[in-house]
């Protein structure tokens, strides 16, 4: 045995190149796309798949991305905003207040909403998807906007990540000497506790928007207008137009639309993650 | 142990301070909950109501039929194939996946890498591709005419990896969903060790306590809670399974059935058969096995002394 120090140890090559190794693994698709991504549809199928080949055509795919069929693709990547803003906007409002409530007051029932909200994690959400659209489809808001945002508005996670946040980052204290100076209960939620729960809000916002950005399932039952669609079901419609008769395939713009997609969402990562991990962290401190 | 397990019921409120009981609480959870009743409650009732009637055929309109349709259900071999078929890749991807995230995990908490911070964010990326994104790329990236598998098929001369067949397609679904979520996982993971504290670190060092006796003695158990939590979601997520399938549906129809999945099988009585009765009535079934399932792991996963 060397005497080296769990608490400070050597770095290990051996451990780094192990994990180098998967670290490929993740990159090499996310590689393969962006390459792809320069090329125009003939080259796609002429030259081999990690090496540049043919004319360079990434700006021209860009543009063709978002002027195809009338700019379809700009009115999917409107439409996810919208779901994205409102989904996952409201999800995060309603997330916290619920999660701040069940943290902070005893209140008659407050055990069966726990029991009813934990329960529901565990029924598969896509299993009730198909419910969701007979029901819908019976009040007359299947292929609206609304059909996708009120599903988008419950994240269980996120309240059950507020919830035990709340409990550790809010001193009852705090909350005694606020009503003590004679504030009313929404008006401590806005002014002290809003505040105080900034990390797990973003955590839960972060994921919300990747959850409700990525929706898959759910538009494509929902929607039977393309001009509904979010980016998910219109790129894999461009997908499937490649197959068929009259098939008029666009890989090169699916690869690009794809591209697109990726993006802004790796972007919000990699500049809030001192926020998110963070948040991530602190719901995993108090169990 | 601080962190026993993420599955239990988050702490309850300090009970500091004699607190009045009262309804004040309800201004901030009634509009959570009258939306979670819309889009949770509501369905899973409506669902109930439809799976005990049935479509008349000929004369137009619905007859009760009672437990009629969980009988056919329960003896329909299609859904029990693809029930079956989640099962298989269950038991395959999940501790697979769980693996590599909790290693990576491990590795990156354990000081001995270069750049973790690095390591930590791009292993955590895929999670940020969206699942038909995913599935679209490694769909190209598997297909015969300018994938890489084409390329790699290529080079050895003849077509030896295949992908999109018959017989590898699970295993290339479950390449994708492992791609997606081992960086989610092992975030899960890594954020359990982190809160660690400290003085056991330093007091095993003092006991002389080398590498693998440290993670063996305090990381993994202390890791119990999040292993559990994550298998259940990783139950969840593979008995739902859908995204992935249906995109390769689309690029290998007779590979990849329309009844490959219970989801999808769900999916197309509804939306290809409009037999929305038995889809109804499958999609209960899928949602009863899996809270089950999902149940019995945590309580076998809490009890477990480790």
């Amino acid at each position: 045995m060397t005497s080296i120090s769990p608490l400070r140890p050597r770095k290990s090559r051996v451990l780094t190149t192990v994990m180098a190794l998967y670290l490929i693994y993740t990159l090499l698709p996310l590689a393969w796309l962006l390459i792809n991504m320069t090329k125009t549809q003939s080259a796609l199928f002429s030259t081999p798949g990690l090496s540049f080949g043919g004319p360079f055509a990434l700006f021209d795919n860009i543009g063709e991305t978002f002027t195809y069929d009338n700019g379809i693709f700009f009115r999917w990547l409107g439409n996810t905003l919208l779901y994205v803003v409102a989904g996952a906007g409201g999800a995060t409002i309603l997330a916290t207040a619920a999660g701040y409530g069940l943290a902070k007051y005893r209140f008659p029932g407050r055990r069966a909403v726990f029991a009813v909200v934990l329960g529901a994690i565990a029924i598969p959400g896509t299993a009730l998807a198909v419910p969701t659209f007979l029901l819908f489809s019976k009040l007359g808001l299947t292929n609206t906007p609304l059909a996708i945002i009120i599903p988008s508005l419950i994240s269980p996670f996120g309240l059950y990540l507020i919830w035990v946040y709340a409990g550790d980052a809010i001193p009852d204290e705090l909350l005694e000497a606020a009503r003590i100076d004679g504030a009313g209960e929404i008006r401590i939620f806005f002014t002290v506790t809003l505040r105080l729960l900034v990390p797990g809000i973003v955590t839960v916002t972060l994921f919300a928007v990747v959850s409700t950005w990525n929706n898959y399932f759910l538009p494509l039952i929902m929607l039977s207008e393309p001009k509904w669609y979010p980016l998910t079901v219109g790129l894999n419609q461009w997908n499937a137009q490649a197959a068929g008769a009259g098939a008029r395939p666009i890989f090169h713009l699916v690869i690009t639309g794809s591209v697109l997609t990726i993006v802004p969402l790796i972007v919000a990562f990699l500049l809030m993650q001192r926020f998110w991990q963070s948040g991530l962290s602190a719901g995993s401190v108090k169990q | 142990m601080t962190s026993t397990a993420v599955a239990q019921a988050p702490p309850r409120p300090a009970t500091r301070g004699r607190r009045r009981r009262n309804w004040r609480g309800w201004i901030f959870v009634a509009p959570f909950l009258v939306v979670f009743a819309l889009t949770f409650l509501a369905p899973i009732g409506y669902a109930i109501g439809l799976s005990l009637f049935r479509d008349q055929a000929f004369f137009g309109g619905t007859t009760f039929v009672g437990f009629d349709n969980y009988a056919l259900v329960l003896a329909d071999s299609k859904f029990w194939q693809s029930f079956l078929r989640v099962l298989v890749f269950l038991a395959v991807q999940v501790p697979i996946m769980l693996l590599l995230a909790l290693v990576a995990a491990l590795a990156i908490d354990s000081a001995r890498l270069h750049a973790a911070g690095f390591f930590r964010i791009v292993i955590f990326l895929p999670y940020a591709v969206p699942g038909v994104v995913a599935a679209l790329m490694w769909g190209f990236i598997y297909g015969d005419n300018f994938g890489l598998v084409a390329d790699l098929n290529h080079l050895l001369g003849q077509d030896v990896v295949k992908p999109l067949s018959g017989n590898w397609m699970l295993a290339s679904i479950g390449n994708i969903v492992t791609w997606e979520f081992v960086g989610y996982n092992m975030l899960i993971f890594y954020s359990a060790l982190k809160v660690i504290p400290n003085e056991l670190f330093e007091a095993a060092a003092i006991d002389g306590a080398g590498t693998f006796r440290t993670i063996l003695s305090i990381k993994l158990p202390a890791l119990r809670g999040s292993v559990v939590i994550a298998t259940i979601f990783s139950i969840i997520g593979s008995f739902q399974l859908f995204n992935e399938p249906n995109i390769l549906h689309s690029v290998v129809p007779n590979v990849v059935t329309t009844d490959y999945t219970p989801n999808m099988y769900a999916y197309y009585l509804s939306f290809g058969g409009q037999q929305y009765n038995y889809s109804a009535t499958v999609a209960i079934v899928m949602g009863v096995l899996t809270a089950v399932i999902a149940y019995v792991v945590q309580l076998r996963g809490s009890r477990k002394g480790m």
